[in-house]
């Protein structure tokens, strides 16, 4: 059963990108995009990945829609051209196809135990986690502590995408501007006038807001963490922004708290680094930060996880907060 | 299930080359970074595939668990902050394209290229 339902969902994966591809109509493939990423991450459920499809659900079906929406308010809804020198493209595209068909029948079998990479370092990561860091769920443990160096850095690589989004979106060059605050017609803001979006929105987005604090929080004992929570808590934030307008939501949650969300999520992550140091042990190492290494493992991943979160809902909430701000002309 | 493995990789093999095709092929900026999405996804797919082992459960320890075979964590954690550093450089390759749409008036990469020419 679960054979015939990996079957489906791969064979819809395909038709779904190639509809993606295939459709000059730019809003239709977003939309396709939207709906590949769900169904991929119904895919990583089924390959024992509980964690990931947590983050693409939240992350591509959610997020990225959105931002690839914002960009088309912004620039066109429809490719003009048609593409130039298809046939040679896809000959190009066959052959490397071809290539990477061959190359996978070298590949171990789907779900052999003793397949090198599951005989490497994966069983002393499985073995020593209980040992070292007593949190169930390994894919935390790995994340945030064995290799929180790692994950420190994939913290800065969000940060500078965000600080990037907002320097290229926030200048004011040529004819483009930022638009002047709506002072005219409030109701035409958003989506408040329309009922079914309004009642739903309202009523989801506190238990959205809930379940993104539950991710974070629970993230040593169940799939979850920073990234998750941070995803879904900007998700929560952006559906508000959807249905009562940018202002509103800029009201509740200023420009100014969300880059002292992104800035002291960073540091916040940095400094439980430097404080293994000043404790005695090595950077980011957690196991001094309490008097019972265990006790300060969970301490530190505990920090970090919530360092980790408010980065995420800064920098996400920033960048959709530039692409909205941005006038249309 | 050997023929599944063999049709997961396939699948992996399929979509990676649809990205790229859209990469390669399409002129417009914005299908781009869809394509580049869709190469990424494939990638993660592979990662994730490759992580699975039969009979295995999603790796977190429960209480009444006897001699527990998880699937691989390695590739779960890398491909999770994968994905949201991914979004990020999406995000940054569409305040590009905003701001290329700003100054070029268009996202299609030939008319572009004649506007530089001219």
């Amino acid at each position: 059963m679960t054979v015939l339902f990996s079957v489906f969902l791969l064979t819809l994966l395909v038709i779904t990108a190639i509809a993606a591809v295939q459709s000059r109509n730019l809003f239709v493939s977003v939309m396709l995009l939207g709906i590949f990423s769900l169904l991929i991450a119904a895919n990583f459920l089924l390959l024992d990945a509980a964690d990931v499809a947590l983050t693409e659900a939240a992350v591509g079906a959610g997020i990225s829609t959105v931002l690839f929406l914002g960009a088309l308010a912004l620039t066109f809804e429809r490719e003009h051209r048609p593409t130039p020198h298809r046939w040679l493209s896809l000959a190009v595209v066959f052959a490397a196809t071809l290539v990477v068909l061959y190359a996978t029948f070298d590949k171990p079998k789907f779900g052999d135990p003793g397949a090198p990479v599951q005989v490497h370092v994966a069983p002393w990561y499985i073995e020593k986690t209980p040992e070292v860091i007593d949190v169930p769920n390994i894919v935390t443990a790995v994340l945030a502590s064995f290799r929180g160096y790692d994950t420190l850095g994939e913290v800065f690589v969000v940060f500078t995408a965000g600080i990037g989004v907002l320097f290229l979106l926030s200048a004011s060059h040529g004819h483009a501007a930022q638009r002047r605050p709506d002072n005219g017609d409030e109701s035409k803001i958003g989506l408040r006038n329309d009922l079914i979006p309004r009642v739903v929105g309202r009523l989801l987005v506190p238990f959205i807001l809930l379940f993104g604090l539950y991710v974070q929080f629970h993230g040593d004992y169940g799939p979850g963490g920073g990234f998750q929570a941070g995803a879904l808590i900007a998700a929560a934030v952006i559906l508000f922004a959807l249905v009562e307008g940018e202002e509103r939501t800029l009201e509740a949650i200023p420009r100014g708290a969300l880059l002292a969300l992104m800035v002291s999520g960073a540091l916040l992550y940095g400094l439980v680094g430097v404080a293994g140091i000043f404790l005695g042990g090595e950077f980011l190492n957690y196991s001094v930060l309490a008097d019972d290494p265990i006790a300060g493992q969970h301490l530190g991943i505990i920090l970090i996880e919530a360092g980790v979160g408010l980065t995420v809902t800064g920098v996400l909430l920033s960048i959709f907060h530039a692409f909205a701000a941005r006038d249309r002309f | 299930m050997e023929l599944l493995g063999i049709y997961h990789y396939w699948v992996f093999a399929v979509l990676l080359m649809i990205g790229f095709y859209a990469v390669v092929a399409k002129v417009n900026l914005v299908k781009k970074l869809i394509g580049l999405s869709l190469f990424q996804s494939a990638v993660f797919l592979l990662y994730i595939t490759m992580g699975k082992v039969s009979g295995g459960t999603a790796p977190i320890f429960l209480k009444d668990m006897i001699d527990p075979v998880f699937s691989n964590p390695l590739p779960q954690v890398l491909i999770l902050t994968a994905i949201v550093v991914g979004i990020s450089t999406t995000a940054l390759g569409l305040g590009i394209v905003v701001r290329i749409k700003e100054e070029y008036g268009t996202i299609e990469e030939n008319e572009i290229q004649e506007i530089d020419r001219r």
